[in-house]
């Protein structure tokens, strides 16, 4: 019970890497990859959690005496400006290459073989 | 003195200055653009052989970032250091003044080649965001930091491939590779969480000091071997490579080829100075040894059957890094004895660092070529090139070099290497260097085929008045071809000074954790 | 996507989004001590473009919006971060918290809520500047892209031949 969010982050990523592979719209595809990148960010905040711990800010939750650690919430931070600026430069792509071929099918679009 | 113990930061903060400078220096004109993006680049290369003299001189460095002192990493007798900690030995040093003169070269060489197309201040910002990437996955000494440098390569690189925006293949190329690196990204952070959370520790020696080999490590090796090995380009998760090296510009794919260096230094980084001899058992070793096998006669043969330059350059891309990574399998195989260790794990160690070294600036001077070669006649395609030696004498010159030393001919320095790793693999098991002999014969026979069609043979009509490539194009190539002589002329020298004490320190586990956990005021 | 939404979006919209900059300044400036920092507030200011843009339609908006302000704003946030990391250089180490004071002396300083954290603060600001404009640039662009058929020079790249 007590490692049932490290499972979901396994089924997240398991999901996430399954639409990137079996998916065939380019924008699913992309979503694959954002689901896959929010599993590593939950991975990183779920081990942090201590039990009945607060948050860990020095003088804000009054007397405690179990704080979270913080420092993989920084970690997530970071992971998760990372994954903005890539989403940001795929559906970029995405757009231009829907100008280019006039399909978002990634069947369609496979020019370079061989 | 005093002024180079911050060398290992400078080498970071030189190149992301660089970057965040460069439009508002291009406010002030096209020149001022190239003068600035070249002075920057050639600092970045003193600066980095004022770093190798320093490491030769006073040891293992280490820079503690945001400290009361650049070596302060125990602060205040705690007992793991807190903050992010460069470190830079023998090994990092050597494989980081090769990267900087192969972003040297690709700074002239691009100055004229880009000439016809918009975009460039963009491009120039993007180039040195990639270099300074490329520096801290070198320079690095904690796992984290190796993620977010990881990254920054990556996402810089994405940006750069796609630059010729107006044809399809570059887009599809780019997204491509978007996905791939995305995926070996993801992988390395688990990796990194996975060996979070069981120490607590991020600094790279640190974990390697109390590490033990259950099954979490277990999994989190898998991972990061797996991912690095994509971003690499070995065997089965290859196909990004050839569509990415064939659709960038030529100047970014000489930078493409040290980012997969980078992250074959973060792999040896990882296996040997954080694992290491915790690593109990041959089936790591074997599995490197046989991905090894299988990029290097996959790449080459598909290599023989191109008929686009570039493309071709990318697959034998796939089997050069198989080399590498047949010899650090070996010399993994050989860590745990002493007497095995001296007998062929050392030969393997060093023939796979002075590869690495030689496969930057020989498959880095392929590609400018083939850049030159598009330049000129407008084509990749080698069925639609001839006859071009008459009219190109410097560019063919260097053709010729480039090709001898990829295919391992005496006297140059794609030989020496490569006779290291023969020596080695033979005595593990005789089949691996038949492998890499067949491969050899086969990398020639390619490139005779290039040299042949696109060189020699009949002139074509269309090509009649072409000209030679200008001069700052033919100065981005001699740089690298001053390199390929210089290794080459002077190999005892380079192998016993260069080579051995990188090799020597790579292995040295003990020695990279005393550096930083030994440290203190 | 060029047209303006109904009336009630768009007052809806005039009500918020001037007190999303202010929000979002909040979030950055209180980085120290509360959940936020430089890069989520930055991107709190930058949907304030985007809440513009999807209830007024591009036609008016596009032709407002002046785009140096914020490539301004994204360089401003760059120069004073690596200027500021720079600069601890000769006291320190690269990135050295060069403006810290002891922390009873940050007691007495009073600040309301945020104690006086040094370089950090500065940093948590620079940072927030900077994302607020390039988060605003990103949009800006995809939205022309999208929409308008326009990439900022998407005139055939002359030096192909083939």
């Amino acid at each position: 019970m007590a490692n049932l969010p490290f499972v979901v982050v396994g089924l997240l990523f398991l999901m996430g890497l399954i639409a990137i592979i079996a998916e065939n719209n380019l924008f699913k595809i992309a979503i694959g990859v954002g689901v896959m990148e929010s599993a590593a960010n939950m991975f990183l905040v779920v081990l942090g959690y201590r039990l009945k711990g607060d948050i860990p800010v020095k003088f804000l939750p009054g007397p405690v005496d179990v704080y979270v650690l913080p420092t993989p919430q920084a970690l997530t931070l970071t992971a998760i400006v990372i994954a903005l600026a890539t989403s940001a430069l795929m559906l970029s792509l995405i757009v231009m290459l829907y100008r280019h071929y006039g399909t978002l099918d990634v069947r369609e679009i496979r020019r370079l073989r061989g | 003195m005093s002024w180079s113990v911050h060398l290992p930061a400078l080498m970071l903060a030189v190149p992301l200055f660089g970057a965040f400078s460069t439009p508002i220096v291009a406010l002030g004109g096209r020149r001022a653009r190239m003068i600035w993006s070249v002075l920057i680049s050639s600092v970045l290369l003193v600066l980095s052989f004022c770093l190798l003299q320093y490491v030769a001189t006073e040891g293992t460095a280490v820079y503690v970032m945001g400290g009361k002192a650049w070596n302060l990493t125990l602060p205040s007798g705690m007992a793991y250091p807190v903050r992010i900690i460069l470190e830079v030995d023998s090994f990092n040093s050597f494989i980081a003044v090769i990267g900087c003169f192969a972003s040297l070269a690709g700074v002239l060489f691009g100055l004229r080649f880009l000439d016809r197309f918009s975009g460039k201040i963009w491009y120039s910002a993007l180039y040195f965001l990639l270099t300074a990437g490329m520096l801290g996955l070198i320079l690095t000494g904690d796992l984290f930091n190796f993620f977010v440098f990881l990254e920054i390569a990556s996402v810089s690189s994405f940006g750069l491939i796609a630059y010729w925006r107006d044809r399809p293949e570059s887009i599809e190329a780019s997204f491509k590779y978007m996905l791939v690196s995305q995926i070996a990204a993801m992988m390395v952070l688990l990796a990194i969480g996975f060996l979070y959370g069981r120490y607590n520790l991020l600094n790279m020696a640190a974990v390697g000091k109390v590490i033990q080999f259950g099954l979490a490590e277990k999994v989190a090796l898998v991972f990061m071997i797996t991912a690095l090995a994509m971003k690499c380009g070995a065997f089965p998760m290859h196909m990004w490579m050839p569509d990415a090296y064939a659709e960038a510009p030529a100047s970014v794919t000489v930078l493409l080829v040290v980012v997969s260096q980078a992250s074959l230094v973060g792999l040896c980084r990882i296996v040997f100075s954080v694992f290491g001899s915790a690593i109990v058992g041959d089936v790591v070793p074997w599995a490197l040894i046989t991905l090894g096998m299988m990029s290097m006669f996959f790449g080459v043969s598909m290599a023989v059957v191109q008929h686009e330059v570039k493309r071709l350059m990318g697959y034998h891309s796939v089997s050069q890094v198989g080399y590498m990574l047949m010899a650090f399998g070996v010399g993994l195989l050989a860590m745990g004895d002493p007497r095995q260790m001296a007998d062929f794990g050392m030969t393997s160690m060093k023939g796979g660092i002075f590869h690495m070294v030689n496969y930057v600036t020989y498959k880095g001077l392929l590609f400018l070529v083939a850049g030159a070669l598009y330049y000129v006649t407008g084509t990749r395609d080698l069925d639609k090139m001839g006859g071009l030696a008459k009219r190109m004498p410097f560019t063919t010159f260097m053709f010729v070099i480039a090709a001898a030393a990829i295919s391992g001919i005496p006297p140059f320095n794609g030989f020496v290497s490569k006779l290291l790793i023969y020596e080695s693999s033979f005595a593990v098991h005789p089949a691996l260097s038949v492998v890499a002999l067949v491969t050899s014969i086969l990398t020639l026979a390619s490139f005779v085929k290039v040299f042949q069609t696109a060189f020699l043979g009949p002139e074509k009509k269309e090509f009649s008045k072409v000209k030679e490539v200008p001069a700052s194009m033919v100065l981005g190539m001699a740089v690298l071809t001053v390199v390929i002589l210089g290794l080459s002329l002077f190999p005892t020298w380079v192998v016993s000074h260069l080579v051995e004490p990188a090799a020597t320190a790579l292995v040295d586990k003990g020695a990279y954790i005393g550096a930083v956990l030994g440290g203190g005021i | 996507m060029r047209k303006p939404l109904s009336l009630v979006a768009r007052t809806v919209c005039d009500l918020f989004a001037w007190f999303l900059i202010i929000f979002g300044v909040y979030v950055i400036i209180h980085g120290d001590v509360t959940p936020g920092g430089g890069f989520q507030g930055g991107a709190i200011v930058g949907s304030f473009m985007a809440l513009l843009l999807v209830a007024h339609g591009g036609d008016r908006v596009l032709e407002w919006v002046k785009a140096s302000i914020y490539w301004i704003m994204l360089f401003v946030g760059l120069m004073m971060f690596i200027g500021f990391g720079l600069r601890g250089i000769p006291e320190g180490a690269f990135f050295y918290n060069f403006l810290a004071v002891p922390h009873d002396v940050a007691k007495t300083m009073a600040h309301g809520l945020i104690p006086f954290s040094g370089t950090i603060g500065v940093m948590d600001i620079a940072v927030g500047i900077e994302v607020a404009g390039g988060l605003t640039v990103i949009i800006l662009s995809m939205f022309r892209g999208i929409v308008l058929h326009d990439f900022a020079d998407s005139r055939k790249e002359t030096g192909h031949d083939g």
